[in-house]
């Protein structure tokens, strides 16, 4: 397929590109650290990943294998439409599979194959500040993450106990960077907040509505937040996938039919396929 | 005894907004475990002081220094941000006339106790719990109440339960601006006794400020009397309110029945 003629590659211009890159050099030199840029209006509502679109479209070069996936899913509305937005304004390849991308962009999931350095993975952030829910206004948060002042953010885990009788956040678990920053990784599950440890490939962070990037760079310690009796532990299911058998993968729940039928599937529809291909088999799998 | 050495030391304290005088030539010192009143009609400068004290907005004349537990005396302007807001949470208290303003409404009133534990590292979760029941049934609120929000307390239990979460770190210094303000006149005597008991127990410096004279009665070992931004008249509390000698404390004395 061919550029849209009269749009620049990549549909943002030279200069703002450029505006981009340097915030976000500046949040890789500074993990974890919000910061601010000018988010440019972009084809699409906020809420529907403008954050990640300008961080991507400021990275992406001709040479580029782009995938793109929306809850871990390659065919669901958000993924097809950021992949063909960007196949149109830059004609760069795109891909499914996780191994042979150079630039992932993705709502709210880390693909379940391992990342590999040189990878860059792009998410799309709703909300960037860890604190807002404690405290409405910005100039005491920054005051916060500057003195790392997150004792608060413990009062919100300390509730959870309280209420549920254990810590009852699930996704955009929140996390401390490189041992300063207490950053959000926006809303994945906290079953991917341990791969964000010390992994290999460069992760990137864009907000377009709050005008905030931040980053956490390949091999950046990454711990979640818990408490010394109540330790952090990732989501478990009883029961596998039921197309692919795996029993290490995130598992969206899916409803069958008005009997309470229900399976359990793999979120990421790429790591799914590819154990299909390769014979696995799960109960359902036809 | 050892002479104490003062907690608190204000020389000549002055804060303006614009033209207008908030507080001016203020100067007193506070020694540890002492109860200090500050007393005057409203406007008369009272919050401003107390604002000023706390560090809560910077003053534009004067100083105070404060006996720190590492650093020994030291003056509070030429102290780093962070520094003052560990200070803020550790070491001083500040109690508000509307406990909405001291509590978090919507977080447990557990959560809301244990607050200045995490802030200082404590990320034990048994153990907060373990300190949150204690203080609450130091404060005379029933231990069942450990998970309720304190939208859901009566007026006399928010304030009650404010004054735990501002004890809990054991401050030596605890600002308290009208909190017997917003309560009837059976919960404020139960409040006050509650609250004269504590300070006595841990040995708590107060400055409390206060129109209520009967309250500076109960509470205070010395009173300080303000009138348009500055102290007209200080003293022992009995002494000056049984033989007030400006004309203006005895005005404010002498309305007040049976003070």
């Amino acid at each position: 397929m061919s550029v849209q003629d009269g749009y620049n590659f990549a549909y943002l211009d030279e200069q703002t590109k450029r505006m981009i890159r340097r915030a976000l050099l500046k949040a890789v030199a500074i993990p974890g650290y919000q910061v601010p840029f000018g988010s440019r209006e972009m084809p699409l509502p906020y809420g529907w990943g403008t954050g990640g679109i300008q961080v991507t479209a400021s990275l992406i070069g001709a040479d580029d294998v782009l995938k793109v996936i929306d809850q871990g899913a390659d065919d669901t509305t958000n993924a097809v439409n950021i992949r063909s937005f960007f196949r149109k304004v830059t004609g760069v390849a795109t891909t499914e599979q996780t191994r042979e991308a150079t630039l992932i962009q993705t709502r709210h999931r880390i693909p379940e194959t391992p990342l590999a350095a040189g990878q860059i993975l792009v998410f799309q952030v709703p909300i960037p500040e860890p604190l807002r829910w404690l405290e409405p206004r910005e100039a005491e948060t920054r005051t916060m993450h500057a003195l790392r002042e997150y004792g608060v953010m413990h009062v919100k885990l300390y509730e959870d106990i309280a209420r549920h009788g254990r810590i009852a956040t699930t996704y955009d678990y929140p996390v401390i960077v490189n041992d300063h920053y207490l950053m959000r990784p926006s809303p994945i599950p906290k079953f991917d907040n341990p791969k964000l440890h010390r992994n290999p490939a460069l992760m990137l962070f864009g907000a377009g509505r709050e005008k905030r990037v931040y980053a956490v760079p390949p091999y950046t310690d990454v711990r979640s937040l818990d408490f010394d009796d109540h330790p952090f532990a990732i989501e478990r299911w009883e029961q596998p996938c039921a197309l692919c058998a795996a029993t290490d993968s995130y598992l969206d729940e899916i409803i069958l039919d008005d009997a309470g039928n229900r399976m359990f599937v793999c979120s990421d529809t790429e790591y799914c396929a590819g154990r299909q291909a390769a014979g696995h088999k799960g109960a359902l799998a036809a | 005894m050892k002479p104490a050495i003062p907690l608190l030391q204000v020389k000549d304290l002055a804060k303006f907004y614009g033209n207008r005088v908030g507080c001016e030539q203020v100067s007193f010192n506070l020694y540890p475990g002492e109860v200090l009143c500050v007393a005057g009609e409203s406007g008369s400068g009272k919050s401003t002081l107390l604002n000023t004290l706390a560090f809560h907005q910077r003053p534009d004349a004067g100083s105070i220094r404060y006996d720190l537990r590492e650093e020994g005396v030291t003056d509070l302007a030429t102290l780093p941000d962070a520094r003052l807001r560990e200070l803020w949470r550790t070491d001083w208290g500040f109690v508000r006339q509307n406990p909405a303003d001291g509590l978090r409404m919507r977080v447990s009133a557990g959560a809301n106790i244990g607050e200045r534990l995490m802030a200082v590292g404590d990320r034990h979760y048994g153990d907060i719990r373990g300190v949150a029941k204690d203080w609450l049934q130091r404060v005379e609120i029933d231990e069942t109440r450990l998970d309720d929000a304190p939208s859901s307390f009566s007026g006399g239990m928010r304030q009650r339960l404010q004054i735990a979460r501002n004890l809990v770190t054991e401050p030596r210094l605890v600002f308290m601006d009208e909190p017997t303000a917003g309560l009837d006149v059976s919960v404020q005597a139960r409040f006050l006794d509650l609250l004269r008991r504590l300070v006595a127990e841990l040995r708590i410096a107060v400055i409390l400020v206060t129109h209520d004279l009967a309250v500076a009665r109960l509470l205070a070992h010395r009173l300080i009397v303000m009138r348009h931004g500055r102290i007209v008249e200080t003293g022992l509390t009995d002494q000056l309110l049984d033989d007030p000698q400006h004309p203006y404390t005895q005005l404010l004395v002498s309305s007040v029945l049976n003070a």
